[in-house]
């Protein structure tokens, strides 16, 4: 008698088994138009949307601009609205008919300039200036506010340099690593993040429960397959997709968005690809519990898409977050990924950083992988 | 493939022993014992048949043997092997074909069996012969580069058992081969199966709800809530109620109103509707005395007749106190207020999808308290002309009237007239008993005293008073089935459509489906019933036979068998008539 196997652990993987069963699983992605949709038209979506719709930055902000005596001075205060990029102005002759216009919407914020400003100024008095911003969104009017005061200081100076005020200290402000201070530039990295979970654990989670529910599982198992050739048959199809999504959203990222890649694209393969495993080890483990396609898809998106997107950093600033929730994304997979990704596209290889987070990835990937090989059984109970 | 040769087993030895059995599974916090201390042998190169209703726990033993699951105690041996301690090696002896086999729909006819060869280690070389063996074996094929989903139900089947039989096993297990499968694709099957024993000395261990598939069987294992009731060849069992077995009949009474009066006539075991008349089981051997059997009746003609399987595998389960009171039902409703006698009326109905006739150009009509039967292979048309009659699909052409209104114009008129009861029981599984009645009731605009009561009424009526608070995922399949008529008749319908109403149901909960139904059509509803047991046709009063979107026959049982009456055979079975009617104009399949 051969050596006894215990409950389908046998070691030895047949290259012909293996090979059957990844062709399967290549067909299947081919004829199946959800799996190309969760692995590219979504992305592709979500590229698009964070790339060109979803901006945190206030730019082309309508502004009501009051003058209710148009004179040399006051035109060459707003000129210097009309050359921002952050604004578009919009002239109103008095107050009443620009705060409608805040109402309704049309505009965000108002800067009045009342009939006497030309004399105040001419007279080397400050003029009063009335400021109304649209508080709704909390966010874009702190923002709008800082432009605005800008634009008056900048004027100010050029205006009557002798009354430039006097500071002790100069303040320059220099942002570090995006200096165009363009959200895209760190969205778009982070999105990567995102769309390899989505690869990774929902897309695996739900092709494996699929198994389960339409009985191809059963099938599968009363045959000699090892258990070791069926992860190994699911995990190799998906890693490359996983890898082939990967590859198109830095693709999306340099060429559509100019989202600079400051580090080595190598060391952003490596990253993903321990990410990627991590994610695929984590979307199999669900599957061992969850055999109906929906719970798999729920239990996925709770476990693993919603943290990618809310808790690793992506959006959200974590040291910004509570102390309990920064502790507990501490075991988030994403956000070591996302610190990665975003250190690699836009500060470059930072030895540090990567290597301190890829270890991480390395210790989950290693570690999920293992807990679903113990999992896996080849048994229905 | 490579052999193993500790494995070898001559013929007459047992390639399966199973001794004391026993497993439970934890289902919703209830325990429930799937197998009881269940001890059997199958002998090599026998066609065995596991037979049972459902839950006689058929797939769990299956299951077992192939080392999908663990037993709680007892010893397993399968080919000389232990198969707790090698499951991969029993695996690689053996094949199992699950009751829903699992083919990759998405995948081709061939593409699947290479999936197969792959996974059970074909070599190559060996490939092309095989296949070519295997598609003219299954008639597959014309079909290779087909995918696999879109095949009938028949077809899947046969695929499914060509991917099993890529690499030709020691021992072959088959669960519910047949479920679901048109009986010309049933009689393929069981000639494939027949084949495989023969030419490739293989052993077949085969479940089955089909009672009169056991007859097929060399060896029959009866099972029953997870107990081994006997086993035996099949002519085995039947010897037990030699004697017992009649046919009566009497001329001008209706055989449901005979049968229910039959069915609790003293010393009766069962009484099913069989051909002109009522197939009888009696307790004791002996000729029955007509006058005891059936007072107040003149001219009652009793001839005894050999005994079947299903004969004694009623008697059996009867005896180990399975024997329920067949049910007495009252249904509560108005007078039909349709006027005229013909309650449903199809005529020169067609309905096409895209450039496709399901259905073309079909005519009948059904008299008001007939119980009418819509017989067919998957694919013949009758769901569709089911949904045309219930008013959830517009026919394409042709007229409709249904209790007297055009569906074309009055659909919601016609509809609160009728009951409808979907194929698999659509049931809310997280309702209770009582809450599904509750809804059902309010979905037909019952409310009030008037809801309580018929609520009442349909937990009174249909027995389902105990289990009034389970959800109702939890019942057993006949339970869900009377559930499941009972919500149909919550609005008292004078018209009840049933789509394969007893499908997976087991035989004692069909007589009693069939006992109600008789009971429904006494009160004056009329009845029309889709089904693929052919000899539940016998219930019918009259009948439509469909193919392809045709009618093929029409008329009553006795009209229908009398078309084929040949002299090889002068007592054509419906069954009989089914196959000669669909082969007749050249099989299921339209081919491509």
């Amino acid at each position: 008698m051969r050596g006894a196997t215990e409950s389908g652990r046998g070691t030895t993987i047949r290259p012909m088994r293996l090979k059957g069963l990844m062709r399967k699983e290549v067909l299947q992605i081919l004829r199946d138009p959800s799996s190309i949709g969760i692995a590219f038209l979504l992305p592709l979506v979500l590229l698009l949307i964070f790339g060109y719709g979803v901006s945190l930055d206030a730019e082309h902000v309508p502004l009501a601009v009051v003058v209710e005596q148009p004179t040399a001075q006051t035109a060459d205060f707003t000129s210097g609205f009309a050359l921002s990029a952050y604004f578009d102005p919009k002239g109103f002759s008095d107050i009443r008919s620009a705060e409608d216009a805040l109402r309704k919407g049309e505009v965000d914020g108002i800067v009045w300039l009342r009939g006497d400003f030309s004399r105040k100024v001419l007279a080397g008095e400050d003029p009063d200036i009335g400021v109304f911003v649209n508080g709704v969104d909390a966010n874009t009017s702190r923002i709008i506010e800082g432009y605005l005061q800008g634009v008056w200081s900048k004027w100010q100076a050029a205006a009557s340099p002798d009354r430039a005020p006097y500071l002790p200290v100069e303040l320059e402000q220099r942002v570090w690593f995006n200096p165009g201070l363009r959200s895209r530039d760190f969205l778009v990295p982070g999105l990567v993040a995102v769309i390899m979970t989505l690869i990774g654990a929902l897309l695996t989670a739900m092709v494996i429960a699929r198994e389960w529910e339409r009985g191809t599982m059963e099938s599968l198992l009363v045959t000699p397959v090892r258990v070791s050739e069926i992860l190994l048959g699911k995990l190799i199809p998906y890693f490359l997709l996983g890898m082939g999504g990967l590859l198109f959203s830095v693709g999306m990222a340099v060429w559509l968005f100019a989202v600079p890649l400051r580090g080595s694209l190598w060391v952003l393969l490596a990253a993903s690809a321990l990410f990627l495993l991590t994610a695929l080890g984590m979307g199999l483990l669900i599957s061992t519990v969850a055999r109906n396609q929906f719970v798999a898809g729920q239990v996925a998106i709770v476990a693993t898409f919603l943290p990618a997107f809310i808790l690793s950093g992506f959006i959200f600033d974590i040291n910004s977050m509570p102390a309990p929730i920064q502790l507990l994304t501490r075991i988030l997979p994403a956000r070591y990924y996302v610190a990665i990704l975003q250190t690699v596209f836009l500060a470059g290889n930072i030895w540090p950083v990567v290597l301190l987070d890829g270890l991480a990835l390395l210790a989950m990937g290693t570690f999920f992988l293992v807990l679903v090989r113990r999992k896996t059984r080849k048994r229905l109970q | 493939m490579e052999m193993n040769s500790d494995i070898v087993t001559a013929a007459g030895e047992a390639v399966l022993t199973l001794e004391k059995i026993g497993k439970t599974f934890r289902v919703g916090g209830r325990t429930v014992r799937a197998l009881k201390d269940v001890s059997l042998r199958v002998q090599a190169g026998t066609v065995t048949g596991l037979v049972g209703p459902d839950g006689a726990g058929k797939t769990t033993l299956m299951r077992l043997v192939c080392g999908l699951l663990l037993p709680d105690e007892g010893k397993l041996r399968v080919l000389g092997l232990d198969v707790l301690r090698e499951p991969l090696k029993v695996q690689e002896a053996l094949r199992y074909m699950p009751q829903r086999f699992g083919l990759y729909e998405d995948l081709t006819v061939q593409e699947n069996l290479d999936l197969y060869a792959d996974l059970q280690g074909v070599a190559p070389s060996d490939r092309q012969g095989h296949y070519g063996e295997l598609m003219l074996m299954t008639g597959l094929g014309p079909f290779s580069g087909r995918l696999a989903g879109a095949l009938s139900g028949g077809m899947k089947q046969k695929l499914g058992l060509a991917c099993t039989l890529v690499a030709p096993p020691r021992l072959l297990l088959l669960d519910e081969p047949t479920v679901g499968v048109d009986p010309v694709s049933r009689r393929e099957l069981w000639a494939i199966v027949y084949r495989l024993v023969k030419e490739a000395e293989m052993t077949v261990l085969l479940s089955t709800a089909y009672l009169d598939e056991a007859e097929r069987c060399q060896e029959v294992i009866l099972m029953h809530e997870g107990r081994v009731l006997g086993q035996g060849a099949p002519s085995d069992f039947s010897r037990r109620v030699e004697g017992r077995t009649f046919q009566a009949s009497v001329p001008g009474l209706n055989k449901r109103r005979l049968q229910a009066r039959l069915a609790s006539a003293p010393g009766v075991t069962d009484a099913i509707v069989r051909r002109e008349g009522v197939r009888l089981v009696l307790e004791r051997p002996g000729t029955p005395d007509p006058v005891t059997l059936l007072p107040g009746e003149a001219q009652v003609e009793v001839r005894p007749v050999a005994p079947r399987f299903e004969d004694s595998f009623i008697a059996l389960l009867r005896e180990r106190g399975g024997s329920l009171p067949l049910p007495t039902m009252e249904v509560k409703r108005e007078p039909s207020v349709t006027e005229g006698d013909e309650v449903i009326l199809v005529e020169n109905v067609k309905r096409r999808f895209g450039d496709f006739y399901a259905v073309k150009g079909i005519s009948f009509s059904v008299r008001q308290g007939e119980v009418f039967g819509l017989l067919g292979a998957n694919g013949a048309g009758k769901s569709t002309t089911f949904r045309m009659l219930c008013g959830l699909l517009p026919a394409s052409e042709g007229k409709l009237r249904v209790a007297g209104r055009d569906l074309r114009t009055a659909a919601a008129s016609a509809r609160s007239r009728i009951g409808y009861m979907a194929q698999r029981f659509s049931l809310y599984a997280d309702l209770s008993v009582r809450e599904n009645l509750r809804f059902f009731s309010s979905a037909y605009g019952l409310y009030g005293k008037a809801q309580r009561d018929r609520i009442d009424w349909a937990l009174q009526e249909f027995e389902l008073g105990p289990m009034a608070e389970s959800a109702g995922g939890n019942l057993p399949l006949g339970f869900k089935q009377r559930l499941a008529l009972a919500a149909a008749l919550m609005h008292a319908p004078e018209i009840l459509f049933l789509d394969e109403p007893t499908s997976g149901v087991d035989p004692l909960a069909r007589r009693e489906f069939w006992h109600r139904i008789g009971a429904l059509s006494e009160q004056g509803v009329t009845v029309l019933v889709t089904t693929h047991f052919m000899e539940e046709a016998e219930y019918c009063d009259r009948l439509v036979i469909m193919a392809q979107g045709e009618i093929l026959a029409e008329g009553t049982p006795e009209e229908t068998r009398a078309r084929f009456r040949t002299p090889e055979r002068p007592e054509p079975t419906m069954e009989d008539a089914f196959i000669a009617l669909v082969e007749g104009r050249g099989g299921l399949e339209s081919g491509s």
